[in-house]
């Protein structure tokens, strides 16, 4: 092989595995960051929802990061938590222009 | 290959969370493993720092918390006299002197002046400079020599390898009940495998409780995005549940007499029983708006919510009470008064410390286990690669190099002079010196010979503190026990316990002999030769 095949070779076979890692560390932290803000959403007073976010949020990073190295592949890791943040995502804009105030 | 192929022969989840497990456990044991042993001995701080600070007299029976308010808030106004905060812990029979801060703009650093008050008199009581055991349970998740903002991220992101490595193990344990019920002794890998997973089942709902706890203390700073988008107002009720704190307001500028403070403890006593009363703070005492505020012991209750009395302090009226919260605050306060385990009784520390030591023998044995593990697998016995021969040390340093650190932080409590300056900081000193030492020993030293010499030497140390403290202290193990001087004689025989546990690991370690392997020597060229059948999955290691 040529220098740059072998370095591109080696880059596909590692590849995946930083695609997982970025999902899980960055990834997992974006979404429960972003359930935490989604949380506010919740019914009943907002110290209280702000609470529940908080102390959930990292049960949510947990189980992300699980998600992205139980699943098949590094395409489908990504997938998963960017379904789970579509999801969120309307609830915490809706919370940040001023919903549940 | 082609990419059916690959999708065909992809891991099972039992094997993709064992890799998750190994990697998040290898990398983040080191630290998780100081993390729990001082977070262990930190169930017993109070009684660490009383030990480490024999000048101060055996605990007598504690005087009206009343009036040791008073005796107290006299002296600090004495000294400071128009502080705008001032705030008074009140002893208890775990920590029976009295401690207090005070605004004080003379004061170095933040502006505040702190000390120990002897409750009967008021008077400041002078002990050796000394962290005591504040310093394991701050080590614990701040470490040291980094900001602590620093030191707290890093303690969170371990935390966060912690859970994940739970939620990994649980998974890729098949039988965990049936399971939990083998110990195959004397069989190498198995018995650090059954080791390591007896530990972890056995104490499992403590380990999450208390990763997932930890993370939570410390939620304020990892997930602040939910309290920004909040308006300062809602911001501060959620605070305000995490932390008894009140601010001073502002002072009425006019002279007025402050109301005496044992009625106001005495109020709190009548509502919280006679132990009732945990702390008293007094704003802007001898103004017109001064205020007291009585918190209740933190001991009568499992949850941290803070519970508060508010008076005005020249009228005496009753202002605000605290003593509701909502219930996700109150679950987040059960959590957290889990964590630090201040509600418990001796019976009930000592199942914290025990289960807690459990929990740190968890994370030692996994590390182990992945050594043995892969000691086994390697074709040279002699010439381990690199990342092997890291873990290898790192493990030596981390684990019997810790116990030898913690026990010189003992020695250099007693030994070094009392009119030292910085005398405080020191004793830190030499326990990292002494943790350093242990490393270059590690590094040095053939593994085997560094465990087994390292682990001897935790023993000596350990044995032998308290004939260090009958030397240099009037506070021999014979008078703690004959005077029924728990404190003293507790920790000290659980030192002299510890000593034995040390001595037995560094006899097993030392007796140890690898199991024979039909490896050929001198053909790097040879195919490795698997010494063990290969385990089936299932297994989890």
């Amino acid at each position: 092989m040529t220098g740059a095949a072998a370095l591109f070779a080696k880059a596909r076979s590692v590849g995946p595995l930083v695609s997982r890692i970025v999902a899980a560390v960055c990834g997992g932290y974006a979404l429960a960051a972003l359930f935490s803000v989604a949380a506010l959403a919740l019914p009943g007073p907002l110290p209280e929802a702000a609470m529940t976010g908080m102390v959930a949020s990292f049960l949510v990073y947990a189980g992300a990061v699980v998600w992205v190295f139980a699943v098949r592949s590094a395409t489908r890791a990504w997938a998963g938590l960017a379904v789970a943040a579509l999801v969120l995502l309307p609830l915490a804009l809706w919370v940040r222009h001023g919903g549940a105030a | 290959m082609s990419a059916k192929q690959t999708v065909a022969q992809a891991p099972g989840i039992r094997q993709t969370m064992s890799d998750l497990h190994i990697w998040t456990g290898l990398l983040a044991g080191w630290i998780l493993y100081a993390m729990f042993l001082t977070g262990t001995v930190s169930y017993f701080k109070d009684e660490i720092s009383r030990y480490m600070r024999p000048e101060l007299p055996v605990a007598q029976a504690l005087p009206d918390a009343g009036r040791t308010a008073e005796q107290v808030a006299a002296a600090i106004l004495a000294q400071t006299p128009g502080t705008p905060q001032l705030g008074i812990t009140l002893p208890t029979p775990r920590n029976p002197t009295a401690s207090a801060f005070w605004r004080d703009p003379q004061a170095k650093g933040r502006g505040f002046g702190s000390g120990v008050f002897d409750p009967a008199t008021g008077a400041r009581l002078d002990a050796r400079e000394t962290r005591g055991g504040d310093f394991f349970y701050a080590f614990h998740f701040n470490f040291h020599y980094m900001p602590v903002i620093w030191g707290r991220w890093l303690a969170g992101l371990c935390a966060m390898f912690m859970l994940v490595a739970i939620v990994s193990g649980v998974i890729t344990h098949k039988k965990i009940f049936t399971d939990f019920f083998t110990f195959r002794w004397g069989k190498g890998q198995r018995s650090w495998l059954d080791a390591h997973a007896a530990l972890s089942v056995l104490g499992l709902p403590f380990h999450f409780m208390i990763t997932w706890s930890g993370l939570i203390t410390l939620m304020v700073l990892y997930m602040p995005w939910g309290l920004q988008s909040l308006a300062p107002p809602a911001r501060q009720a959620v605070t305000s549940e995490m932390r008894f704190f009140v601010p001073p307001g502002k002072p009425a500028g006019e002279a007025a007499p402050l109301l005496p403070l044992a009625g106001f403890v005495q109020q709190a006593q009548a509502r919280w029983g006679p132990d009732g009363a945990g702390t008293v703070q007094v704003n802007h005492a001898g103004d017109a708006n001064a205020r007291v505020l009585v918190a209740r012991q933190q001991a009568q209750r499992v949850s941290t919510t803070p519970q508060y009395l508010l008076f005005d302090g020249v009228s005496g009226a009753l202002l605000k009470t605290k003593d509701t919260s909502g219930p996700a605050a109150t679950t987040q306060g059960v959590l957290y008064g889990l964590h630090l385990g201040r509600f418990a009784d001796i019976a009930t520390r000592w199942l914290y410390f025990l289960v807690s030591l459990a929990g740190t023998a968890m994370v030692g044995t996994g590390l182990v286990l992945w050594t043995v593990k892969r000691r086994a697998r390697l074709p040279d016995p002699d010439k381990p690669y690199f990342g092997f021969r890291v873990a290898e040390r790192l493990n030596i340093a981390a684990i019997a190099g810790l116990s030898v650190a913690m026990t010189a932080f003992f020695w250099g409590n007693r030994l070094l002079p009392m009119e030292m300056a910085q005398r405080a900081n020191w004793e830190i000193h030499l326990f990292f010196i002494a943790w350093g030492l242990a490393l270059a020993w590690a590094l040095l030293r053939r593994p085997k010979r560094a465990w087994v010499e390292l682990l001897w030497l935790a023993a000596a140390l350990l044995a032998l503190t308290p004939v260090l403290n009958a030397l240099t202290t009037s506070r021999p193990l014979w008078r703690s026990l004959a005077q029924g001087d728990w404190v003293y004689a507790g920790l000290e025989l659980t030192l002299l316990a510890l000593a034995a546990v040390h001595a037995a690991l560094a006899l097993r370690t030392a007796r140890h002999q690898p199991r024979a392997r039909p490896v050929r020597k001198g053909g790097a060229s040879q195919p490795p030769v698997p010494a063990l059948p290969a385990e089936p999955v299932g297994e989890g290691a």
